[in-house]
């Protein structure tokens, strides 16, 4: 077992590594220099002369030590990371990157944890009964308005829901953490205002992806149920609802979960670009600020942190497989 | 000892009764596998609308200060105007039109590099099989997108094309068909026609062309358009965070600067919900395609009706 | 030899008929399919693949599934009609009355179950009002009865040989005491060792609860040491059914003959005969006898006129025109 956690953890500081190189090298390669774009912008602005222009550059990449070789930036670069250290926002700095992560996550952790678990429960159950061909037939057709909406991914569902719920028929609002005016205080009314400018992204999330688990379910469904030991169940005698829970369902549930993994990449992101479109305080918005006022450190920054979330969550529910499925040892 | 009866070929499958035409066994297919038919239609009715367009409509007329600002859907301006002056009709048939190209280059590119890489990577295995597979192993956790942010966000706007675009999706866009492709390979060298090939020493080149290939068509047809969808929906992403071509109309981008604009609050309604739907129709039809394609591919995936 | 024809039979299949439809066409798999078996009795049913062997048992199961459909046909287990049952008494009466032991055995148990859990849930599935130590006996004791250490109740189908899945998938088939057990080539994955000490466990668990067994395969050899009738099928109808050793001496149905000629003996070693053409497409069977464009004494008659059921002496049944003038005449059933 320390030997499969060795193992794994190994795999998990690649993935990192490849990530962090990626991110390192790309924008080097650009012919774009963050700081001097950003100091140009704000001498035009009229921020300062133009004349010290080259002045502030120059002690500026100094400072993030820009100056020195490329090989001794990147040792840096990987140790700085190794410390979650991912350097100073541009635009607001004195900010640290990992400070402006650390005030969106609760948000997006909140909308992604409460829609994620939502979108794949109904959409598992819902597949899991599409492709069970006892199930009456108005249960099995429950699936299908999901399965049409596969074609519609969150952000457009978002786009979809404000227009139809927020736009025309005024039910909730159309984007922000909560309402113009209002102060965050710790009152009832607060957090409900909260909870309302929640509600759209929230169903853009599960609407959007629940189609996705129906259909994978579906085919799953399908595929168990030409397994021999289904049919043998029913050889037995089963009732059909044991069948369908200890001789169909159980045996999903491990494909679904390794599906879920492969996923989670996809679900992140989709989340922020949600929030991005719903200007909710999240990590999407920080992204999407970041990219608008050309901030590199935190554009990088948040992917990184997200790969790296990503990474580790994925590395991790691989040691939930051996409890779903007995076929599954650890192996070293 | 074990004394066997002999047992010739299953009955059910022994000698076809009169085949129908070709064309006819098609369209029955195709009725029975409703998603195909469907996605393949609404694709067809998408196809129509960009090419009667471009016909019918001057494109120039998708780019800023073409037409009156802010206009409501009416007579002239069928999907109305934006906030920058691009007629919202003209707007979508270019749109489409990149949409499609970037769709059918990053997935063709793709799918192209999977298959080479797939079949190199199954067909000889060894250390070619662990490098190819290992490094696709490293990068499925990295969520694509991101990298894409990254690589878009990198380039100087001034310069991010179409075919800019493409290109940075492309980049990230192989692994998932040469894992499919190197699976299938798997199994097909294990089947027995592959052996009896090999036997009666057909060259690897031959076998690869010869027999294998042509039994993966459905699966390769099917790791395409899951290619164009996933490079369709990459494209919108990105343009949707703004790192898109922003001079074009592309959907995503529309999308972008109506929200940017705060067209909803403003009530200019049809400014994001017209390429919304046309982002529907293009994934859904695209999704309906692949569905059918997965039937197609995985007979054990038909319906149970 | 115990022939038991003359008692009341336990299992009388009667007139059973299935059709696939299929998108090239309608494929009758079973056609007017009648026999009976009493308590005790083993018969082995054999014939080409896709004649309708395993299709018969699954009709008899009522496990027929869509495109398939089962036209008519009654199978009566005691005083039980099975095909008049409703979907829940069909249910209960798998297992209870008839049970199937498939051919599949090597994925035919639940992965991520243990194998006490699917025994016991078959268990509790027909019989209610159990205490679950008293359920728990009972499938202890069905382990032992094929052979098998209770430590097996504990394990995961993985753990276990290919003998010892097909050896409780037999377990779980006599947990009920049915009267009646199809086993489906249950012997086709096994090594030969295996193969003779599973027949031997169904031979022996037969005995025990004094059940029907039909066996299917189209291994003549184990055939020949395990049955005492033999019921050859052709494209969908029983062609001959008689005693094994009438069967392996005499067989009168032509395709039989062939059937049984073209195994290897000590005479022939070396020989290997086949029979010539192939099995007819279920889609467009010949008119007439289905059996005609392969048969060496096929007439004109053979060619128009289907041939009909003839009870032969001994109870033999032989669908040939052949036989016609030899018919005894029954009276049906």
């Amino acid at each position: 077992m320390a030997k499969l956690i060795l193992q794994r953890l190994a795999f998990l500081l690649l993935v990192i590594w490849s990530a962090s190189t990626i991110i390192f090298f790309v924008p080097r390669m650009s012919s774009r220099n963050a700081i001097r774009e950003r100091f140009a912008e704000l001498a035009r602005t009229g921020g300062f002369a133009p004349a010290d222009l080259e002045a502030i550059i120059s002690s500026m990449e100094q400072q993030f030590g820009l100056d020195r070789p490329l090989i001794e930036q990147y040792w840096v670069y990987l140790g700085n990371i190794l410390r979650m250290d991912f350097g100073y926002s541009l635009s607001r700095y004195p900010a640290t990157v990992t400070d402006l992560i650390v005030q969106a996550l609760p948000w997006t952790i909140g909308l992604l944890i409460v829609t994620t678990i939502l979108a794949f429960l109904i959409g598992n159950f819902l597949g899991a009964i599409a492709a069970w061909p006892r199930a009456p037939r108005w249960a099995r057709g429950m699936a299908t308005p999901f399965v049409l909406l596969t074609g519609v991914p969150p952000v457009i569902m978002g786009v979809l829901l404000l227009f139809f719920v927020g736009f025309r028929l005024k039910l909730l609002p159309l984007g922000g953490a909560y309402s113009i005016g209002t102060v965050p205080s710790l009152t009832w009314e607060f957090a409900l205002d909260m909870l309302r400018h929640q509600v759209l992204p929230a169903m853009a999330l599960v609407l959007g992806s629940v189609g996705g688990w129906v259909l994978s379910m579906r085919g799953m469904g399908i595929t168990i149920q030409g397994e021999d030991y289904v049919t043998f169940a029913e050889h037995k005698g089963l009732t059909p609802g044991r069948i369908f829970r200890d001789y169909y369902l159980r045996n999903t549930l491990l494909p679904q979960m390794t599906a879920f993994a492969l996923a989670l990449g996809t679900i992140v992101t989709s989340a922020i670009v949600v929030e991005a479109i719903f200007s909710l305080p999240g990590i999407g918005t920080a992204l999407n600020n970041a990219i608008r006022a050309n901030d590199f450190p935190v554009i990088y920054g948040i992917v990184l942190f997200i790969t790296i979330a990503v990474a580790t969550i994925m590395v991790a529910m691989e040691f939930v497989y051996p409890l779903l499925d007995p076929r599954i040892k650890p192996q070293t | 000892m074990t004394m066997t009866a002999p047992h010739p070929v299953a009955a059910l499958e022994a000698a076809a009764p009169v085949q129908p035409s070709r064309l006819s066994m098609l369209a029955r297919y195709l009725r029975r596998n409703v998603s195909l038919s469907v996605g393949l239609f609404m694709l067809l009715m998408l196809v129509a609308f960009t090419v009667i367009g471009y016909i019918v409509i001057d494109p120039r007329h998708a780019y800023p200060m073409a037409a009156i600002p802010r206009q409501p859907p009416s007579a002239q301006y069928l999907l109305g105007t934006d906030f920058f002056g691009r007629d919202l009709h003209a707007a979508l048939v270019v749109g489409m039109w990149q949409t499609a190209a970037i769709g059918l280059l990053a997935g063709g590119i793709g799918t192209i590099i999977g298959i080479v890489l797939g079949f190199t990577s199954a067909y000889f295995g060894g250390w070619t099989d662990t490098g190819i597979r290992s490094v696709c192993q490293i990068l499925t956790p990295i969520p694509v997108l991101l990298i894409q942010i990254v690589i878009a966000g990198s380039l100087d706007k001034r310069y991010v094309t179409v075919m800019t675009m493409a290109w940075i999706i492309v980049l990230l866009a192989w692994m998932w068909p040469t894992l499919v492709i190197r699976a299938q390979v798997l199994t097909m060298k294990e089947r027995q026609f592959v052996a009896v090939a090999k036997l009666s020493g057909v060259s690897d080149f031959g076998i690869i062309f010869k027999e294998i290939l042509p039994n993966l068509l459905p699966f390769i047809a099917a790791a395409f358009v899951g290619q164009v969808f996933a490079a369709v929906f990459a494209s919108f992403y990105l343009a949707v965070l703004g790192l898109g071509p922003l001079r074009e109309p592309l959907l995503g981008n529309i999308i972008w600067s109506a929200q940017s604009q705060g067209a909803f609050f403003n009530g200019w309604w049809w400014w994001p919900i017209a390429p919304t739907v046309a982002m529907i129709l293009i994934l859904g039809s695209l999704a309906l395609i692949n569905m059918g394609l997965d039937e197609l591919a995985n007979p054990r995936v038909r319906k149970t009706e | 030899m115990t022939t038991t024809w003359s008692s009341q039979p336990v299992l009388r299949v009667q007139g059973l008929e299935v059709t696939y439809y299929t998108d090239l066409g309608r494929a009758k798999a079973l056609d007017d399919v009648t026999f009976s078996l009493g308590a005790g009795e083993k018969m082995g049913m054999v014939g080409e693949s896709g004649s309708g062997k395993s299709t018969l048992a699954l009709a008899m199961m009522r496990m027929i599934k869509p495109p398939g459909r089962i036209e008519g046909g009654t199978v009566h287990i005691g005083d039980t009609e099975l095909m008049g049952l409703t979907e829940e008494g069909m249910r209960k009466a798998r297992l209870s009355k008839i049970a199937y032991i498939p051919q599949g055995a090597m994925n035919s148990l639940n992965p991520v179950t243990r194998i006490g859990a699917q025994l016991v849930d078959a268990v509790k599935s027909h019989v209610s009002g159990d205490s679950n130590s008293a359920i728990k006996d009972r499938c202890l004791a069905a382990l032992r009865s094929v052979d098998l250490d209770e430590r097996v109740f504990n394990l995961y189908a993985h753990e276990l040989s290919g003998g010892m899945k097909q050896r409780v998938c037999i377990a779980i088939g006599i947990l009920l005491q049915p009267q009646v057990i199809i086993a489906d080539e249950p012997t086709s994955a096994l090594d030969v060792v295996t193969q003779r000490q599973v027949m031997e466990t169904i031979d022996r668990v037969k005995d025990e609860i004094n059940a029907a067994v039909i066996l299917i395969g189209h291994d003549m050899g184990l055939m020949a040491q395990f049955v005492d009738k033999v019921a050859v099928m052709y494209a969908g109808r029983l062609v001959e059914v008689a005693t094994v050793r009438d069967m392996f001496t005499n067989p009168r149905h032509p395709y039989a003959q062939a059937l049984i000629e073209s195994l290897p003996n000590l005479d022939n070693k070396g020989v290997f005969q086949g029979i010539p053409g192939l099995a007819p497409s279920l889609l467009r069977l010949p008119s007439g006898c289905a059996f005609h464009p392969r048969c060496t004494h096929a007439q004109d008659i053979c060619k128009q006129v289907r041939p009909e059921v003839n009870h032969i002496s001994d109870g033999r049944l032989v669908t040939c025109h052949l036989f016609d003038k030899e018919a005894v005449h029954v009276q049906s059933a």
